[in-house]
């Protein structure tokens, strides 16, 4: 078993996501499932091989280093559930 | 039901058989009595009218001026509400245009609504969605099918003919699947042909934005109204870009076509098997070489892209903290506690498991082991795509390897799920063009779908093959 109780709230704090007790059992259950599934990939050798990380087979175009007016800062802030002065607002922080 | 094409629909508004007011009013009158089908998570037949009464005082010609077309709801729109099938963004209201999108508003389309999907385009069943599944519409009654996924909804919306035409993202299949599902075209385009600008990111480097329509000659007038240039992704490709339309032969002598021994897996129903058979028969008679292929990673394929996928995922669905926009918890007593429950209550469960594992198989001591290694592989089938192509002009192989089941049948397995991309994940995995064109039915007359793979930016010989195929069926 690659997923214990403890690694699964380990990810889970990383992913900031809080479960609970019954969705880190069934959580636990389906990644090690998938995890004993893609272990066939150790079958492959993959020496030498170079990793594909992008696929775009043409070269990258570069574009004019020119600034440019793309948003107001009313349009950023239009869909935030919480707002103040012209910023994002969140819980407080420091007591 | 006998439904008009998008190049006969076309003419008939520019000989004026038929005005743009009265053909949307069909397809809305048609929408509304489809409601059951729950193919759409936002419409508004306001919203419509108020598009035509727009285009009417529109004197200028528009290549599609007046078609109603349908959008996946991974597609920012100003116009409409954009959620992802999320309840993390049931309420968000972009206030930019997508670049697809804007093609199509650009050139006069109609958008009649916002379709239904998997939940940032996680599944394969239109079933992880915040607002339900959708029903296939070819379900008979009381046994409601799967219309496929993850752009269920839009593939759903043309076979329903809600539409003349829609979008969807494909980024293991989720284009081609439900369209085999669904008795329809679906296009998946070379990645890079089409912008993603102000799509929800899924899997950066497989996501592509491509079309559903009722034919073949549809996707390709469509086709070539969103690709293009766009500065705004990096990714997309600087090509010129061919009049797929115009250009059409189906005239296939003298190509070779590649098909691929690996593709024929156990377990495969055998009218599927048949029709890909009756599809090779067809192309030879058509003076096309046959070919016998072989893309020996075609295997790994699965479990590299669910990897790879959901490591992308957890990256790319960290924005959605509860901050920016989108729902945010009321229990937030600290900074954390928000960011925590946000997501834990805005998050469905399929998507939370895709993160879950990206963020396992990227974090530290594992990337090696799981996500470079299947990068690794993943450039290895890449190749074998490369080689296969030196051999032929395109490939042909199923869509999918079963036809539309019915409605929460495979929810509880999440590998099960997964094999439905068998035959289109490597296609993903290599950023080949596919697409899925319905050629024959199972023995409940489902339809079943083949699978046209090109090369990179070879969409006409796709849709070349596929016109081919398409009219010696029909």
């Amino acid at each position: 078993m690659k997923i214990d109780k403890n690694t699964i709230n380990k990810i889970a704090r990383l992913s900031r996501i809080k479960l609970d007790d019954k969705e880190s059992e069934d959580y636990i259950n389906d990644l090690n499932s998938i995890l004993d599934w893609v272990e066939q990939l150790n079958e492959v050798n993959t020496e030498d091989v170079e990793p594909l990380s992008n696929i775009s087979s043409s070269i990258l175009p570069k574009r004019e280093d020119v600034s440019k007016d793309t948003n107001s800062s009313e349009e950023i802030l239009e869909n935030a559930p919480d707002k103040l002065e012209g910023f994002f607002a969140v819980p407080k922080v420091v007591e | 039901m006998s439904k008009s094409s998008l190049k006969q629909t076309l003419k008939n508004l520019e000989t004026k058989k038929i005005s743009i007011r009265e053909l949307n009013q069909d397809y809305l009158k048609r929408i509304k009595e489809k409601e059951n089908l729950n193919v759409f998570i936002h419409f508004s037949e306001e919203n419509v009218l108020k598009q035509i009464d727009n285009l009417e005082k529109d004197n200028s010609a528009k290549k599609l001026k007046g078609i109603p077309i349908a959008i996946k709801d991974l597609f920012c729109t100003k116009s409409m509400p954009t959620t992802a099938a999320s309840k993390i963004l049931e309420n968000f209201n972009p206030t930019y245009e997508s670049f697809v999108t804007q093609k199509l508003l650009d050139e006069g389309s109609i958008f009649v609504g916002k379709t239904n999907l998997d939940e940032f385009a996680m599944g394969s069943a239109t079933n992880t969605s915040f607002f339900g599944n959708t029903i296939n519409p070819l379900s008979k009654e009381n046994e409601p099918l799967a219309p496929g996924g993850s752009s269920g909804g839009s593939a759903a919306a043309v076979a329903a003919d809600l539409c003349l035409g829609a979008t969807g993202t494909d980024t293991g299949g989720s284009i081609r699947q439900p369209a085999s599902f669904c008795g329809v075209v679906g296009i998946k385009p070379t990645y890079g042909l089409c912008s993603r600008w102000g799509i929800a990111a899924f899997a950066s480097s497989l996501d592509q934005a491509g079309i559903f329509s009722h034919n073949v000659e549809d996707a390709s007038i469509l086709l070539q109204s969103i690709a293009g240039f766009d500065q705004r992704d990096s990714t997309s490709a600087k090509v010129d870009i061919p009049n797929y339309f115009e250009n059409l032969d189906d005239d296939l002598n003298g190509k070779t076509v590649g098909i691929p021994k690996e593709y024929s897996i156990d377990g495969t129903p055998m009218e599927i098997s048949e029709i890909w058979d009756n599809a090779i028969k067809v192309l030879e008679k058509k003076g096309v070489k046959i070919k016998n292929i072989s893309l020996p990673h075609s295997k790994y394929a699965l479990p590299t892209y669910y990897i790879i996928a959901p490591a992308e995922a957890s990256s790319n669905l960290a924005r959605y903290d509860g901050v920016k926009y989108g729902f945010r918890s009321d229990e937030i007593d600290s900074l954390d506690e928000m960011y925590e429950n946000t997501r834990a209550q805005g998050f469905g469960r399929e998507v939370k498991r895709r993160i879950l594992i990206g963020t396992y198989v990227l974090s530290a001591g594992y990337y090696d082991a799981y996500y470079l290694k299947a990068q690794k592989v993943r450039k290895l089938i890449a190749d074998d795509f490369n080689k296969a192509f030196k051999e032929c002009d395109f490939i042909v192989t199923p869509t999918a390897p079963s036809a539309a089941f019915p409605l929460n049948e495979k929810q509880n397995d999440p590998i099960k799920m997964y094999l439905n991309d068998v035959f289109t994940v490597p296609a993903s995995l290599a950023g080949l063009p596919g697409i899925s064109i319905p050629f024959g039915e199972d023995k409940n007359n489902l339809p079943l779908g083949i699978q046209i793979l090109g090369k990179h930016f070879d969409e006409q010989q796709v849709f070349n093959a596929a016109v081919s195929l398409e009219r010696s069926y029909e």
